[in-house]
This record gives C-alpha cells, sequence and structure tokens, in this order.
C-alpha cells in the first residue's frame, strides 16, 4: 500500500510538473492562459493509439512522431488564432477553451467516446527495496523526470533559455535589448507544447484515453501553477509534489475518497492562497498596475 | 403626459438611435412571438435561452465590471439548483419560494467566495474561483444521498403550468432582471465598478471602499446568477452534478465574451445568439460541439470586442464634439449639430448607403 502511494504520487507528480511547468513557461513568456494546454497531453495520446493500432507502427517511433505532430498543431494555432489576439486578453481565454473543445470533438468524431488504451513500452517488473513494480512506471518516471530536467537545463544553461526567462521578466525590453519576442514566444509555445505532448505519450500506456481526459489535469494544473506562484518553475514543480501526494492520500486513505481528490487539492489551494496570496513561490507586485 | 408627447420622448430617445431600435424590436416580437408559433421545443429552448441570458448577464456583472474575472461561476448557479431542489421536494415549497431562498443562498456563497477573493488578483483570482464549484461537486458526490449523486435530485415542481407560462415566466425576468443590472451598472455603483476594474489603487486612494465594493458585486453577481439556477432547475425539474461542471462555468464566458464585454446587453445578445444557435446545431449532432467550437474561435478571431460593439460600430458613430452616439445615415450630431465624420475614412463625407464605392467593383 506504502509503494503504492509512492508510485502513483511519483507518476502524478512528474505529469503535473510537465504539464505545469510549460503551462507556466507559456504564461510568463506569452503572457496567455492557455487552457487548451492540456487538450496536447490529450491529443499525444490518441495520436500514438492511431499510429500504433491504424498505422502498425512500434510504439517508440509513435510516441515521437506523434509529439512533433502536436508541437506543429501547437505552433500552428498559435500564430494563426492566438498571437494576433494578445492584446485581447478575455478573447484569448475563450479562444483557447473553444480550442481544446475543438480538439476533444475532433477525437470524438474520429475514435468515438469509449475508452481506449495504448500497448505498453515495456514489459515485466522490477524489484524496488524489495515490492515488484511494473517497468513501465519506471520509465515513465524517469523519462518524466529526464525531460524536466532537460527543459530546466535549456532554461537556465543556454542562450535561448536567458531569452526565454528575459522576456518573460520584462517583454518590452526584452524586445529593446534586440531579441525577437515573437520567435521566442514561439519557441516556447513549441517546447511547452512538446512537453506536455510528451506527458501525454509517457503516460498513455498507463491510462485510459477518452476525449474528455483533457478536463480534469487542466484544473489541476491551474490549481499547481496558482499554488506555485503564476511563473515560477521551482514553485510548479514543488506544488506538482504537494497537490499530488495530497490527492493520492485521499483516494488511498478515504473511503469514496476518489469522488473527493479533486475538491481536497483545490480545497488546499484555496487555503495557502488565503496565507499567500501570491502562491509559495511568487512574487507579489503590490503596486503593479 | 400627452400620448404624443410620449411618443416624440420614446422616438426621440429609442428610435434615433439602431442599436435600441434593435433590441426593442427583439424584445416585441419575443413577446409576441407565441401567437405565430407556439411549438413545445421552440418554446423551451426559448426559455433555456432566457434563462442562460439572466446567468451570463450576471457574469457580466462580476467579471466584465468588475474585472473579478470569475472562471467558477457555476457555484452559484449550482447552489441556487440545489438549494432550490432540496427546499422543493422535501420541504414542498412552490417555485415562488424556492426560488428566491435558492437566490439567497447563492448571495452567502457570493460572500463565501467573495471573502477569500478579497486578497486575490488578476489570474490567480480567476483560477482560485474556478476551484470552488469543483469542491462543491466533490462534496455534492460524497453527500449522495442528500443529494442523488451523479443523477442528481429530480421530479421537481414545474415552473408554469404550462409550456406558455414558463416561456413568459422567464421572458418577463430575463427582460427584468437584465434592466435591473443594466440600472445597477448605470448608477454610482457602477460607476465605482468601473473604478476599481480600470484602476484598484486610485479607486482607494479616492476614498472608495474596494474590499466592500467588490464583496457587493459578488453577492449581487451571485443574485442573479443564483435566480438563473433556481429557475433552470425548475424548468427541467432537475437539479444535476452538470450544474457544478467546468462548463457550465464556461458557458456564460463563451457566451458574454461573445456578444461583448461590460455591457449587460452583450451578455444577454451572445446567449441569444449562440444558445438557440448550438440547439439548432443538433441537426448534426456529431459536429454540433466542434461547429460550435470553430464558430466561436473564428468570430473572436475577427470581432475581438465582440458582437455587440461590432454591431454598434457598424450602425451608430460618435458624434467627434459631444461623444453622443448617433444612427451612421445622419450627417450632422442629433444633439449638438457638429458634422459626422465616418472615423474608417478620415475627410470623407458622411456614409450613405446604397451610394457607397462599390458600383466600380
Amino acid at each position: 500500500m506504502l509503494t503504492d502511494i509512492l508510485i502513483t504520487t511519483l507518476i502524478n507528480a512528474s505529469v503535473y510538473a510537465m504539464l505545469a511547468t510549460g503551462f507556466s513557461l507559456i504564461f510568463g513568456v506569452a503572457r496567455i492562459i492557455n487552457l487548451a494546454h492540456t487538450a496536447f497531453y490529450m491529443l499525444a495520446g490518441y495520436f500514438i493509439f492511431s499510429f500504433t493500432t491504424v498505422l502498425g507502427l512500434g510504439l517508440l517511433p509513435a510516441m515521437l512522431l506523434s509529439i512533433a505532430l502536436v508541437v506543429v498543431i501547437a505552433v500552428l494555432s498559435y500564430r494563426i488564432l492566438i498571437d494576433p489576439m494578445r492584446e485581447h486578453e478575455a478573447a484569448v481565454l475563450i479562444i483557447t477553451v473553444a480550442l481544446a473543445m475543438v480538439f476533444q470533438e475532433l477525437m470524438l468524431v474520429f475514435y468515438g467516446g469509449h475508452f481506449r488504451s495504448v500497448p505498453q513500452l515495456v514489459s515485466g517488473y522490477v524489484t524496488v527495496l524489495g515490492v515488484r513494480v511494473s517497468s513501465q512506471y519506471v520509465v515513465t518516471i524517469g523519462a518524466l523526470v529526464a525531460i524536466l530536467a532537460a527543459v530546466w537545463l535549456v532554461l537556465m544553461k543556454t542562450r535561448l533559455g536567458l531569452a526565454i526567462r528575459a522576456t518573460a521578466q520584462d517583454r518590452e525590453i526584452a524586445n529593446v535589448m534586440g531579441m525577437d519576442v515573437s520567435l521566442i514566444s514561439t519557441v516556447t509555445m513549441a517546447i511547452a507544447s512538446a512537453q506536455a505532448a510528451a506527458a501525454g505519450a509517457l503516460v498513455a500506456p498507463l491510462f485510459i484515453l477518452e476525449p474528455r481526459m483533457w478536463l480534469y489535469p487542466l484544473t489541476i494544473v491551474l490549481a499547481i501553477v496558482v499554488l506555485g506562484g503564476i511563473g515560477s518553475l521551482k514553485g510548479s514543480i514543488i506544488a506538482s509534489a504537494i497537490i499530488a501526494l495530497s490527492e493520492t492520500l485521499v483516494t488511498f486513505l478515504l473511503p469514496s475518497g476518489a469522488f473527493l481528490k479533486g475538491a481536497f487539492s483545490l480545497g488546499v489551494m484555496i487555503v495557502v492562497l488565503l496565507i499567500r496570496p501570491e502562491g509559495l513561490f511568487g512574487v507579489s507586485f503590490e503596486g503593479e498596475r | 403626459m400627452n400620448p404624443r408627447r410620449l411618443y416624440r420622448r420614446f422616438a426621440s430617445e429609442v428610435l434615433v438611435l439602431p442599436g435600441r431600435t434593435t433590441v426593442l424590436a427583439v424584445c416585441l416580437v419575443l413577446l409576441i412571438l407565441p401567437l405565430f408559433h407556439r411549438h413545445p421545443y421552440t418554446l423551451r429552448v426559448l426559455s433555456l435561452t432566457f434563462i442562460f441570458a439572466i446567468f451570463a448577464a450576471s457574469w457580466d456583472l462580476l467579471s466584465g465590471f468588475v474585472g473579478q474575472l470569475s472562471l467558477g461561476h457555476a457555484i452559484f448557479f449550482g447552489v441556487a439548483a440545489y438549494t432550490s431542489a432540496l427546499l422543493n421536494l422535501q420541504a414542498g415549497l412552490p417555485p415562488l419560494v424556492t426560488i428566491p431562498a435558492g437566490a439567497l443562498v447563492a448571495v452567502l456563497m457570493g460572500l463565501v467566495v467573495g471573502i477569500p477573493c478579497l486578497r486575490l488578483k488578476g489570474q490567480y483570482l480567476s483560477l482560485a474561483t474556478m476551484g470552488f464549484p469543483i469542491i462543491l461537486t466533490g462534496l455534492v458526490y460524497l453527500f449522495s444521498d442528500l443529494t442523488g449523486g451523479e443523477l442528481g435530485v429530480s421530479g421537481l415542481a414545474r415552473l408554469g403550468p404550462t409550456r406558455l407560462s414558463e416561456y413568459y415566466i422567464a421572458l418577463v425576468l430575463v427582460l427584468g432582471l437584465g434592466l435591473i443590472m443594466w440600472k445597477i451598472t448605470d448608477s454610482k455603483v457602477g460607476l465605482v465598478f468601473h473604478a476599481i476594474r480600470e484602476d484598484e489603487i486610485t479607486a482607494r486612494a479616492s476614498g472608495i471602499n474596494t474590499p466592500l465594493y467588490k464583496l457587493l458585486a459578488f453577492c449581487l453577481s451571485g443574485f442573479f446568477a443564483g435566480i438563473s439556477g433556481g429557475l433552470y432547475s425548475h424548468f427541467m425539474r432537475v437539479a444535476g452534478p452538470s450544474t457544478l461542471s467546468v462548463l457550465t462555468s464556461f458557458q456564460p464566458v463563451i457566451w458574454t465574451i461573445f456578444g461583448g464585454v461590460a455591457s449587460i446587453y452583450g451578455a444577454i445578445a451572445g446567449t441569444f445568439v449562440l444558445y438557440p444557435l448550438m440547439e439548432f446545431l443538433r441537426v448534426a449532432p456529431e459536429l454540433r460541439t466542434l461547429i460550435f467550437a470553430a464558430l466561436v474561435v473564428l468570430v473572436l478571431r475577427f470581432m475581438p470586442e465582440g458582437l455587440t460593439p461590432w454591431f454598434i460600430d457598424r450602425v451608430e458613430s460618435e458624434c467627434p464634439r459631444c461623444k453622443e452616439h448617433n444612427a451612421v445615415t445622419r450627417r450632422t450630431c442629433r444633439v449638438c449639430g457638429a458634422p459626422l465624420g465616418r472615423p474608417s475614412a478620415p475627410g470623407a463625407g458622411p456614409f450613405q448607403p446604397g451610394k457607397g464605392g462599390r458600383v466600380a467593383g
């Protein structure tokens, strides 16, 4: 039971961290709340399903191909629909929700509302601390942590990362300093959507695919991003761990806890916000207009 | 007053502006529509449109005017729907009592949501409000003995004895409550709401008790959303967890932003266009939501301010001197007599329909 809790927490925490850092990144750089973010996660799962079962590709090429495809879709929708509207905050909000609904409905039209599943990448199990754990879980956690670390390195150690962080800090000044903020926003969108797609691709073998699977992660990701402080990557990662742990504990320890896991996580978020209105690691701008 | 003077006053206030005339025409058409066409399905769709228009306008009151962008408006709708349903079933009270009671509980919920949200700003506030209906949904499932869980509470008393009476109840309420909300936003309180949205710190520095006004906005918005929630549960005769879903929270946002934000009539117009459209798209049930969402994306892409500002820009022009609105056909301002130019073609003469430059092709 303890191992179950640990494994579930680790899986959920790394998935949430992948989604939340991407969301936070695109919010910081492009200043948009992209409510279609978790729809990319759903799309990746469905693309893998179609590549493996319809086209008969292997799972690994299917994963890479679907991540690439999702990035192309995300960048195109950003350039065509979202970027020209950046001045109209409310319209962007609605456009991203509508975009997510479009994706959901397209999947519903093509695949129906049935629950689908994807074959596992690796079979068998490994023994960790005397407990047998399915290899798929170990691979998924490892890959998610590796990708998160890679994104972190890109952001902190490369010129591109520096440009992304500078744009997030002050878009106008970054522009004045000669950075192509529009290009940087597009690249950030690509990175963020690739993260969401990778998360979707990696958990697709573990979870069940259905067209509405983006909605629940979206609410949790929003809670995480608010809890950690909007725009703070460190905050997003720590908040993912907190939310994933509380969610898992509620599910495992309370009777009928599965109904309450969302409620409990969001309750935690609201309590933290009452104590620290700018989130755990957010910076408060008292005088900012 | 003498009827002729009354008519002249009416003509100079309403008929002179195409926007107001359109509103009047729509109201009249809706009032007399059942004389010509009383198919139960049409009446049902229109009644639901009216109920949801109240809901959208209440969102506009809080988010459009005060700028407290709420993404969890379903909490007011759902809590009122459940309260009315339970009061009706358990205590046997008629809709006339249960709907106001539900609205009062929604006002209390406005305090529950509003007080923590006083500390939050901007995106934090939107995302935090989104959490409340989800928390309540968890509780609904937990206490499924009382709330019926997934299935909800069903078998409520009808709103009115016939479909026709329900249509008129909903219509009168949307027109009446819409007018009340519009009057609130037009009053001194509305001015304060605008000020808080534009610049909260300056509003506070000017001696406005902004927390009090924000709470007032939460309560007022909760009240109107609660009325629509109670109406909905009695109209559908069921209150289920779907009234608290994320989609229910997003719907008023979509309708209002589509119609034009911060104008009450924009929220109502947006609902009047989009809700029947969604019903009409039932001709292609599988593609319904897809077409709907694609349409919203495309329309907003080209009318980012929403439908009503776009429409008013087409039929009315603003006098450059006194800022009064005029019908686009006028050459001079109806108030101050200043010549009116088309903002799109500076220096050119006033726009003349039918004589435009389209002739050359």
